[in-house]
């Protein structure tokens, strides 16, 4: 399989990376030898075959519905790049 | 006060036992050695002398008040994936520079309350996506052996601290070998144990299916100590393992007689050095002598690790790493046009060149109408790589083989090529790909004299025969106490 500049600016907009036109070329051969090693895969057959993501099989544990943290807002919000009166600060979104 | 530097976990907690030595005398003599080394190694990326030593005074307190924890006053270096309120938790990314913890992750705290001493947080490939910690923002880390070297990855700091004795031990996280791959180009022991018996919970998430936390130290025993501290059930992580905690020292000193060694034909053909497999038979006849037996036999799927993995683990981080916009934490440009734009530079800002790879692959695999045929495909061939170890162990106890195909590799020979360095992996992802636990123990050298790994991989849940095949082995051997002169 072969990426288009035209796939790598698409997957760059879904993922929320810019790329410049400049990393275009260099991402799309990088890519592109990776999935030539991804696609080797392709080759077995599968079918049956239950997939797996957890080898002990295990099933999630539910937990009872109460609230279980305190309120930490401030000592996270000082991690935030720009916060005021409690909020996150992002550029306006509603004119 | 003089201190052997490369003092295991062991024999460090019998001088604090013995009150041959503090906790504060300890601390003070890895900070000195810190600011000595860490200038030329690079393994640290924080230390923080007043943080640690206030742990260490605390530690000493405990003791003088009676406490009897395991590993009280024995210092400890974190990997900067852990979470550790108050630390600065950087990643190894630009993303997280100035980002501090605002809680401990559960594997940390655990090994506090077992009474170890934080000495600092070690570098690392950024976001853990790396085999030679060169992906990391904060920069290389050298292998103590060969400064010309990489430490392996993405522990390189954790490998090249314990091994330079800048710390007697590390923790360290293992998604494709990160734990294993370094343990061997540093001449460690380093254990990833079965998914789900460390918490992930406070560990910065790379590829949540796959992630585990290990110990980095010098034997084997040491490693049992320090998965006895690591290891317990954790509510606040939904794959922990519900399970009464074990003492994985237990078996030690059980002799090998009966112990049955499984070789997959795979790990031993074309692809591994000649002069590694050299080592790897060696130090087999050094099992057989102990009254192993070896077993040859054949896990034809394995062969399809590399790409499973390279589907698994960028479509896990794609997903993973969304978290970082520029919003409630990490890094933000400083210039943008809107929401989206500030979005998207902030991460292309803050990510470095591999991340932002795997992050548009695991973009690519999970976006409409691939799904099938990348994510469900890796994960059915999960399916058949743990079928195909089960097969196996029927007839062996642990399998093993060399940990990686070539020994610590100069800086810049893969770094150009993903693909390259992706293969370095290829013994190791197995286990990550299945669950199972695995660890790398030093086992000689090559023609450079650089340091190669037995990797034992053994059945769920199995740690503890893994740690006693791989404590008799360095009973009978030395290559697990040689030093680098530094």
């Amino acid at each position: 399989m072969s990426l288009t500049t035209q796939d790598i600016e698409r997957i760059a907009h879904l993922a929320r990376i810019a790329v410049t036109p400049a990393d275009v070329a260099d991402v799309q051969a990088k890519l592109t030898g990776i999935f030539k090693l991804i696609d080797e895969m392709q080759s077995v057959n599968t079918h049956g075959v239950e997939p797996m993501s957890h080898g002990l099989d295990m099933v999630l544990r539910l937990r009872d519905d109460v609230v279980t943290e305190v309120n930490q807002r401030d000592k996270f919000q000082k991690n935030a790049p720009a916060a005021a009166d409690g909020y996150y600060l992002v550029p306006r979104v509603i004119e | 006060m003089s201190w052997n530097t490369f003092a295991t976990v062991a024999e460090t907690k019998r001088a604090l036992d013995e009150k041959k030595v503090s906790a504060v005398e300890l601390a003070e003599h890895y900070l000195a050695r810190a600011d000595v080394l860490n200038p030329t190694l690079n393994a640290y990326i924080t230390l923080d002398r007043e943080k640690t030593l206030a742990e260490a005074k605390l530690a000493d307190a405990r003791r003088t008040s009676g406490d009897t924890a395991p590993l009280l006053g024995v210092p400890i270096a974190h990997k900067d994936i852990y979470l550790i309120d108050g630390w600065r938790t950087t990643c190894g990314s630009r993303m997280l520079e100035n980002f501090v913890a605002p809680y401990t992750s559960t594997v940390v705290a655990n090994m506090a309350a077992a009474g170890m001493v934080t000495l600092g947080k070690l570098n690392m490939d950024e976001f853990a996506m790396g085999s030679s910690n060169e992906t990391s923002y904060f920069g290389t880390v050298k292998n103590p052996w060969d400064l010309s070297r990489v430490p392996g990855g993405s522990s390189g700091g954790s490998a090249a601290a314990v091994a330079a004795g800048l710390s007697p031990a590390s923790t360290g996280t293992d998604t494709g070998g990160s734990i294993r791959q370094p343990a061997m180009f540093c001449n460690l022991t380093g254990l990833k144990p079965t998914y789900g018996v460390c918490s992930r919970f406070g560990i910065i998430a790379f590829a949540s299916s796959l992630d585990q936390a290990g110990p980095f130290a010098q034997t084997a025993e040491d490693c049992a100590l320090l998965l006895n501290a690591m290891a317990g059930f954790d509510p606040h992580d939904a794959t922990s393992l519900d399970r009464p905690r074990e003492d994985y020292s237990r078996d030690l000193a059980r002799p090998l007689a009966g112990l049955r060694i499984g070789l997959p034909k795979e790990f031993f053909g074309e692809g591994v050095a000649p002069d590694i497999a050299k080592a790897v038979e060696a130090a087999l006849d050094v099992y057989r002598k102990l009254g192993a037996t070896t077993v040859e036999i054949s896990l034809p799927n394995v062969k399809y690790s590399v790409p499973a993995y390279y589907v698994v683990a960028p479509a896990e981080a794609s997903s993973n790493l969304s978290r970082y916009d520029g919003v409630r934490f990490g890094h933000r440009a400083e210039q943008y046009d809107d929401l989206l734009d500030m979005y998207k530079k902030s991460r292309a800002e803050g990510f470095g060149a591999e991340v932002k790879r795997r992050i548009l692959i695991g973009t690519y695999v999970l976006s409409h109408g691939y799904y099938d045929a990348y994510y469900l495909q890796a994960g059915k061939l999960r399916r058949l790589i743990a079928e195909d170890f089960k097969r196996a162990y029927e007839v062996c106890d642990l399998v093993m083989g060399p940990t990686a195909p070539e020994s610590a590799f100069q800086f810049g020979a893969k770094s150009d090529d993903p693909v390259k360095m992706y293969l370095n992996d290829i013994f190791t992802i197995c286990a990550n790909l299945t669950g199972q636990p695995a660890m790398s123990h030093p086992c000689g050298t090559d023609d450079n004299g650089q340091h190669v790994g037995m990797h034992v991989i053994g059945n769920y849940l199995d740690e503890a025969r893994m740690l006693n095949a791989a404590h008799q082995f360095q009973l009978a051997t030395d290559w697990h106490k040689r030093h680098p002169s530094i």
